[in-house]
């Protein structure tokens, strides 16, 4: 299945790009779609993830065609 | 309920007025207005700062602001809200962020104004970038309300 992978603000600047597409297995969860695209970087622990645009757990897992989003803590306001 | 991104600077009190005139049927039921505005200020952390990139997340960050809002409507017998934040370049002094409130009573106003702008910083997705005397730097945390 593909998924479609975002990121933001930091995270982006560090990656050097804003994204991804990734043919992964079915029944992969978040953290696994981040340790396939990054297999030497740790995600950096105060990471925040989305599927489709919600908050979600490192543990959730992800379905074809779902966006995924990486990004540091929010800072608006 | 209005919620807007706004990629230009904006009068928050200009737009309180315009919201307010085009919701004439809340005259008269209304007997609290809650307003917060946040602001750009020219330092951070010691550091003089000219200018500040507000990026988000289009289409998580309306839907993460909906949501918050809607929660805030469902704990308080609120009348109106209106959110407005900038994105984009902005320099000191200029508005980031517009909440308003509208109830019958001032405890719930000032109530859900506070709960909407403080889980606005801990949700929704925006980051800011400031432009420093010692170069850009992303701001990685916000300060405690």
């Amino acid at each position: 299945m593909t998924v479609y992978v975002k990121y933001f603000a930091s995270l982006r600047d560090r990656l050097g790009r804003a994204g991804d597409q990734v043919s992964v297995a079915e029944t992969t969860t978040v953290a696994e779609i981040w340790a396939t695209l990054w297999p030497e970087i740790a995600l950096p622990s105060n990471t925040l993830a989305a599927v489709n645009m919600e908050y979600a757990s490192l543990q959730q897992s992800v379905r074809d065609g779902d966006e995924v989003a990486f990004f540091p803590p929010v800072t608006g306001g | 309920m209005k919620i807007e991104l706004r990629a230009e600077p904006f009068d928050p009190l200009a737009e309180l007025q315009r919201h307010q005139v085009e919701r004439l049927e809340l005259k008269g039921r209304y007997g609290a207005t809650a307003i917060f505005i946040g602001t750009m200020r020219d330092y951070s952390d010691r550091l003089s700062i000219g200018r500040m990139m507000l990026e988000h997340y289009p289409g998580m960050t309306e839907r993460q602001l909906r949501k918050l809002v809607e929660i805030a409507s469902q704990q308080w017998p609120l009348l109106d809200a209106l959110v407005i934040h900038r994105v984009g370049e902005l320099r000191p002094s200029d508005p980031i962020v517009l909440v308003a409130v509208w109830s019958a009573h001032r405890a719930e106003a000032f109530a859900a104004c506070r709960s909407i702008m403080e889980e606005l910083k801990s949700k929704a997705p925006f980051w800011k970038r400031e432009d420093t005397a010692a170069g850009p730097r992303w701001v990685e945390r916000n300060t405690p309300g």
